[in-house]
């Protein structure tokens, strides 16, 4: 797959072009448009990545607040590139993507919206290898649609 | 004009805590208005954080991502007084781009 190296173009080129006029590269379409987490993970090159007990995933075990369910992601894996975060069970799982440049602790925290109960994925790549983790988080009210 | 940015760039040690919000209204895509019509997706989708320009973390952001993003950041290298800027842009294709100094976080 040519998604790698795609991704690896567009975020040394971004640095060359964010000076005035600031030119801003494309996201990885295929991945957020992929209502399917089997899709999201393909789309991400990390269909068969493995479990990782290296990923630190805080989240709460039931959210009181769908619309913005606090998510803590600290990855221990050597020389991680990037971070990317999921929700299996929305309409479109992959929430974010994070792509840390070296000297950047590899730990993001944000806020998501979630469809319905599900588990919340975290996969990393490092060194040209994906892991994940995932914890399931407890939804009482639904997110006004994710 | 969307809202600017909050930026707070703090060194404590040799890293530099970098916490941020972004108001937005991050709409999903997924809602429906009262008439049963879906409302458009629109939401922040690249935002980029520079220390001196040089980009440090580069944020590709779903409809899954809470209205007024806030994050937090780490990283290693930064001194007091350099320029930390944030920037985003939709998919409407509006964009935002902030910056601020690195404080010292022992003097706070």
């Amino acid at each position: 797959m040519n998604l790698l190296r795609r991704q690896f173009i567009q975020v040394t080129s971004l640095s060359a072009l964010l000076g005035p006029g600031l030119a801003w590269a494309k996201t990885n379409r295929p991945a957020f448009d992929a209502v399917t987490l089997q899709e999201a993970l393909r789309g991400l090159d990390a269909a068969g990545a493995s479990e990782s007990r290296d990923i630190v995933l805080k989240v709460p075990d039931v959210a009181d607040n769908a619309a913005a369910v606090p998510v803590d992601i600290t990855s221990n894996i050597p020389n991680t590139e990037s971070i990317s975060v999921l929700v299996d069970k929305n309409p479109h799982p992959l929430a974010a993507r994070f792509n840390f440049a070296p000297g950047v602790v590899p730990q993001v925290h944000l806020r998501l919206k979630m469809a319905q109960s599900s588990p919340v994925r975290v996969v990393v790549k490092a060194g040209g290898k994906t892991w994940q983790l995932s914890r399931e988080v407890k939804v009482t009210l639904g997110g006004c649609g994710a | 004009m969307p809202e600017p940015i909050k930026i707070r760039a703090t060194l404590v040690g040799d890293i530099v805590d970098v916490r941020l919000m972004a108001p937005h209204i991050m709409e999903s895509g997924q809602r429906r208005d009262a008439n049963n019509r879906i409302i458009p997706a629109h939401h922040i989708e690249r935002l980029i954080i520079t220390h001196n320009g040089k980009v440090m973390v580069d944020a590709e952001l779903g409809g899954a991502v809470a209205k007024n993003p806030v994050m937090g950041f780490k990283f290693r290298g930064a001194k007091v007084g350099d320029k930390i800027a944030v920037s985003w842009v939709d998919t409407s294709g509006e964009k935002r781009s902030d910056e601020v100094s690195v404080s010292d976080g022992a003097r706070n």
